[in-house]
């Protein structure tokens, strides 16, 4: 038996584990691995959405248990010291010794911190690994709470710049990016396009400072400013650095290994150092005389280093690394591949740049216009997979190329075809090297027939997800070769869309949950299939959450938002934002009496939190009793029609928007959808209401109203789409009624009404067609649907409050009268809060 | 009062000293859960009427510490019975309290028992 021993378990190294054991019986070889860092191997490539949901364990690469079910022996918070090459052996810091027949090196790179004056003050941070981020993230709450407007300057504008910059804007700081090149991303972006991104940035709120060098780092003991030239200063409370990375080479060094001179441990392309027992893979491999900092070659690395280890001499690294990236802002679109900057004697650019909409494409076409060399997009990269494979693939272009970017017009040939038409070898995800091929075949002979199949069986998608779309586009293009019909099944227990749902439950009549999995489904349901089939039976029946209430999302289980502690949220309907100060005196009453914080949300009505279960009917029946509804803010449903003061008070205002969107609001109220549906009406094109910015809005101009439809805001924003112009409010409430009742029969379950017009095939000329034209013959039926559910709205909090079964189950413990005495609030601003997560 | 995970110990039906009786089996509603207090202890136990069997489990979930499973809403994940909670939707086995869908640590379980119309559930102290 003989033993690999790998040093590092970042990604890489995780990676060679992972192919290692699905190459070798376990007889045969003894794999031991070290990691310095406490956690086991994750990843490193979305450590940013370490923020977003607070969770370390998500990004791991594999649970701690998956190493002993292989056999792994795995010391995580142990750092390998030293490397005795003549005796076999390394030791740790722990002074433990080991013997290995093969060592492999995959302790990646460390962030460079340039030698600035300063650097060691507090406040300045690195971001690569999540303790990084966890100070960062202590850090910047502790000067969140001394300091008004804090600021953060991070020192680098690539890549991992950007990414951070948007991190500590996360954060609640005020982002200044700070690089030493004239310009951002110097190595992806030319001159115009990295401008262009520059200008997409600031308006997103991240200051950009180019051309400057750090003198040095201000501050008595910890970091209060960058100083960069004379009187010129920028004031910041916290600096993160981000310029560049150095190989974490230092036991290559010390046993002798061949370096490269800027640091690096040469490899041939075998992964061999420059002794044949030792292998180097990953940010620390010195390749080509170059450090690839990206996974996709590191992965590369570790299959070549497997199969060398076990003896498959044959398999070497490609000779060339594709280095396209596609970056992961939010917000913002940049990718570049092949050669992004091109000298004109190599071949042509062709080149579209429209600032006002924050959009640059360019493609770097051959001298005989026949291949593609590379380009640069920035503000949409939607194109970015297949233009990639057309690169690597050196397949032919089009006749007119500019298509490609700008998209065919006036009927000539379609840019595009689809990913069918690539060639079998074309790899489609680069981090785990899966082919065309592969996905096409694992589809056809495994029956892997969903992208969940493919990805659990290929592994494709897994790495960076940028290949996403494009696996989906194989399974769903292969399954449709195959004669057969792609499946959008709601999960493992209906093998139907939610559409064939809506059909089964309203043709069979069928009235709950349990005769419907029994009719037509199998198992016993999950939290999926659950609410799903709840929000077909109220848009059918117009039930109210209380009948079915275990089949509910929590939140409607319990008409209210459950809040970080377990407590819940209230929110009574305040149609239009309109009240009145008798109302708002009823509300503050009652929020004082049971110690709510309140706040104004976003939609024009109050929220109070930090309501306790058993709270919850007394609160809404005082409510109640003052003339207040439900709001719905729990439910997938009308959460708010938002407004502007209109022609009653507006100087501009063309017609009364408050009146039409009371009107809207109490039309829609309660009716529930596949997501929830917000509205808006603004009284003039000054478009105070953001009424484009919700599924549907209504904007008053000369001659009537305008209807937008597939609005919204949230992590990917969209405006709203032009229904009609100009028409009475009677016709522009009809539209909508259809369009909503269309919408809320054919869409999947949680798929807002833009997501939802994006997959229609047609798109809003068809949604045109459907409400105005009523080519499906179908327009009465949505129109009489919808009544009827107007018709039939009752205020599911009354409900519950007067039906003593109901109201039973606002209890914490089903056999102790007392409340939850876990729950703890601490102050805030004279109000209260529930006390932090640990 | 902080709850503390420790507080939470598996208990296997061999080991079951104390059966406590909680409430009537109809204050439980059908495919849910309710919760349970027992000494400092909160335990969410589900009626999962489909497949006609009672399960217990600590009310505390391990993700962010928070009394709240007993209302999560139940399942099945590939025929293993399982709890989502309702603040992050983790989702935990209720025969093994194993966590489906990350690396938490396991959830402790408890024995139900059903006599004469109630609730028991099992400890060992
Ligand atoms: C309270 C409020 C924030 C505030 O303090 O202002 C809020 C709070 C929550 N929002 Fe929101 N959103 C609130 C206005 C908004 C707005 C602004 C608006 O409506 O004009 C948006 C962007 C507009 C939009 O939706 O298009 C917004 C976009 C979201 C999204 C992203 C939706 C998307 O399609 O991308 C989510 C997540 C989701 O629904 O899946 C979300 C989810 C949530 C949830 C329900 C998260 C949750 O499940 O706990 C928060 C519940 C807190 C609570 O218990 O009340 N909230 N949320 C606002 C309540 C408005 C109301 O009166 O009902
Ligand atoms: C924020 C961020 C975003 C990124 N985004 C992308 C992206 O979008 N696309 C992309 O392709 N790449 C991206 N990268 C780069 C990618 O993460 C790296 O290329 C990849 O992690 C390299 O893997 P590795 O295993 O070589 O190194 P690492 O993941 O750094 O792992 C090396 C490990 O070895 C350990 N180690 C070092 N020395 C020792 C020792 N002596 N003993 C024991 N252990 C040791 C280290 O602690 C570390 O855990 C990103 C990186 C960061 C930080
Ligand atoms: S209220 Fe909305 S934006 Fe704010 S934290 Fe909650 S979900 Fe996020
Ligand atoms: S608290 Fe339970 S999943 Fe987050």
């Amino acid at each position: 038996m003989k033993t690999v021993i790998v040093v590092g378990n970042g990604m890489v190294g995780y990676k060679f584990c992972e192919k290692f054991v699905a190459k070798i019986d376990q007889d045969s070889f003894k794999l031991i691995v070290f990691g310095e860092e406490p956690r086991v191997a994750y990843d490193r490539v979305h450590l940013s959405e370490y923020f977003e949901n607070g969770d370390a364990e998500r990004l791991s690469m594999a649970p701690r248990e998956w190493y002993q079910e292989h056999n792994i022996e795995l010391f995580t918070n142990e750092r390998v010291t030293d490397i005795h090459r003549n005796s076999k052996t390394i030791t740790t810091l722990s002074e433990k010794t080991f013997n290995y027949d093969y060592l492999v090196l995959a302790t990646g790179s460390s962030p460079f911190v340039p030698q600035i004056n300063g650097v060691d003050k507090d406040g300045v941070f690195v971001y690569r690994t999540i303790e990084d981020l966890e100070e960062t993230l202590a850090y910047a709450e502790k000067i969140k709470k001394t300091v008004q407007k804090p600021k953060a300057a991070i020192l680098g504008g690539g890549l991992l710049g950007l990414e951070a910059a948007k991190a500590v804007m996360d954060m609640g700081l005020e982002p200044h990016v700070v690089e030493f090149a004239p310009k951002l991303m110097p190595r992806q972006l030319d001159t115009r396009s990295s401008k262009v991104l520059q200008v997409k940035l600031e308006s997103m709120g991240i200051n950009i400072h180019l051309s400057k060098a750090t003198n040095q780092i201000l501050g008595n003991g910890h970091v209060i400013g960058m100083e960069f030239g004379e009187d010129d200063v920028l004031n910041v409370d916290m600096l993160v650095i981000s310029a560049g990375i150095r190989p974490r080479d230092e036991l290559g060094k010390s046993c002798g290994l061949k370096m490269g001179t800027r640091g690096g441990i040469v490899v041939d392309n075998k992964m061999r150092t420059s002794d044949s027992s030792i292998f180097a893979i990953g940010e620390i491999a010195l390749y080509n005389q170059m450090i690839y900092g990206l996974v996709a070659p590191g992965y590369e690395m570790a299959g070549v280093a497997v199969d060398q280890i076990i003896g498959l001499e044959e398999t070497t690294m490609a000779a060339e690394i594709d280095m396209s990236t596609k970056l992961k802002l939010i917000g913002v679109d940049v990718a570049s591949f092949g050669t992004p900057f091109m000298p004109a004697e190599k071949g042509h650019s062709i080149i579209f740049e429209n600032k006002t909409e924050s959009l640059y494409k360019r493609i770097n076409v051959s001298h005989d216009g026949k291949r593609l060399l590379g380009g640069i997009l920035v503000g949409d990269a939607k194109d970015y997979n297949m233009l990639l494979q057309m690169y690597l693939n050196e397949m032919p272009l089009p006749k007119n190329p500019e298509n490609l970017i700008l998209g065919s017009r006036s009927g000539e040939d379609v840019s595009f075809g689809s990913a069918m038409d690539l060639p079998d070898t074309a790899v489609v995800c680069s981090c785990e090297a899966v082919s065309k091929g592969q996905i096409c075949c694992s589809v056809k002979e495994d029956g892997n027939e969903s992208l969940k199949a493919i990805a659990k069986a290929t592994k494709a998608t897994t790495g960076c997800g940028g290949c996403k779309p494009m696996v989906d586009d194989l399974v769903k293009e292969t399954l449709k070769s195959l004669g057969k019909v792609v499946k959008e099944s709601v999960c493992e227990h209906f093998e139907y869309s939610r559409q064939e749902l809506y059909d089964i439950v309203k043709l069979k009549k069928i009235e709950d949950y349990d005769s419907l999995l029994d009719e037509v489904g199998k198992g016993h349901g999950c939290e999926v299939c659950k609410p799903a089939v709840a929000s077909i039976f109220a848009s059918i029946y117009n039930e109210t959450a209380n009948r079915q209430e275990t089949i509910q999302d929590t939140n409607d289980r319990f008409l209210a938002n459950i809040q970080r502690n377990g407590t819940y949220s209230v929110v009574p309907r305040v149609a239009a934002g309109e009240i009145t100060p008798k109302q708002l005196l009823a509300m503050g009453r009652i929020a004082q009496k049971y110690d709510l914080y309140t706040k104004i949300t976003g939609g024009q009505r109050i929220d109070m939190f930090g309501a306790q279960l058993h709270e919850l009917p007394l609160i809404w029946e005082e409510l109640i009793a003052e003339g207040f509804e439900t709001g719905q803010a729990y439910g997938k449903s009308l959460r708010t029609v938002k407004s502007c003061v209109g022609s009653t008070w507006c100087r501009y205002g063309m017609d009364e928007s408050v009146t039409f969107a009371i009107d809207i609001e109490n039309r829609y109220k309660g009716i529930r959808s596949p997501h929830k549906i917000k509205g808006g009406v603004s009284g003039c094109i000054r478009e105070c209401a953001e009424a484009r910015n919700k599924d549907f809005g209504f904007i008053a101009v000369e001659g009537g109203w305008n209807v937008y439809i597939c609005g919204n805001g949230g992590a990917n924003p969209q405006h709203a789409q032009l229904l009609v112009e100009k028409v009475d409010k009677i016709t522009a409430t009809k539209y909508v009624d259809r369009f909503l009742m269309y919408y809320i029969q054919t869409a999947p379950p949680l798929t807002r009404t833009a997501a939802w017009l994006d997959k229609l095939e047609g798109g809003i000329d068809y949604v045109k067609d459907v409400v105005i034209n009523d080519c499906l013959g179908i327009a009465d039926q949505l129109d009489n649907e919808m009544q009827h559910l107007v018709d039939t709205y009752k205020c599911e909090w009354k409900e519950a409050v007067e039906n003593p079964e109901i109201r039973a189950r606002y209890s914490h413990f089903v056999n102790a009268e007392e409340a939850d005495d876990t729950i703890e609030f601490v102050s805030l601003r004279e109000q209260k809060m529930p006390k932090a997560w640990v | 009062m902080i709850s503390n995970l420790n507080t939470y110990e598996v208990v296997e039906p061999e080991n079951v000293s104390i059966w406590f009786k909680a409430a009537p089996v109809v204050k439980f509603p059908k495919n849910g859960g309710a919760c349970v207090k027992y000494k400092d202890k909160q335990i969410a136990v589900f009626n999962f009427t489909r497949e006609g069997t009672w399960y217990a489990c600590q009310n505390l979930c391990p993700h962010k510490m928070e009394m709240v499973l007993s209302r999560g809403m139940i399942g099945e994940d590939q025929g293993e019975p399982k709890v989502a909670c309702p603040l992050h939707k983790n989702s935990f086995s209720l025969k093994t309290g194993k966590h489906l869908n990350g690396d938490l640590d396991r959830i402790a379980t408890y024995p139900v028992k059903i006599e004469d119309g109630f609730v028991y559930i099992g400890f060992s102290e």
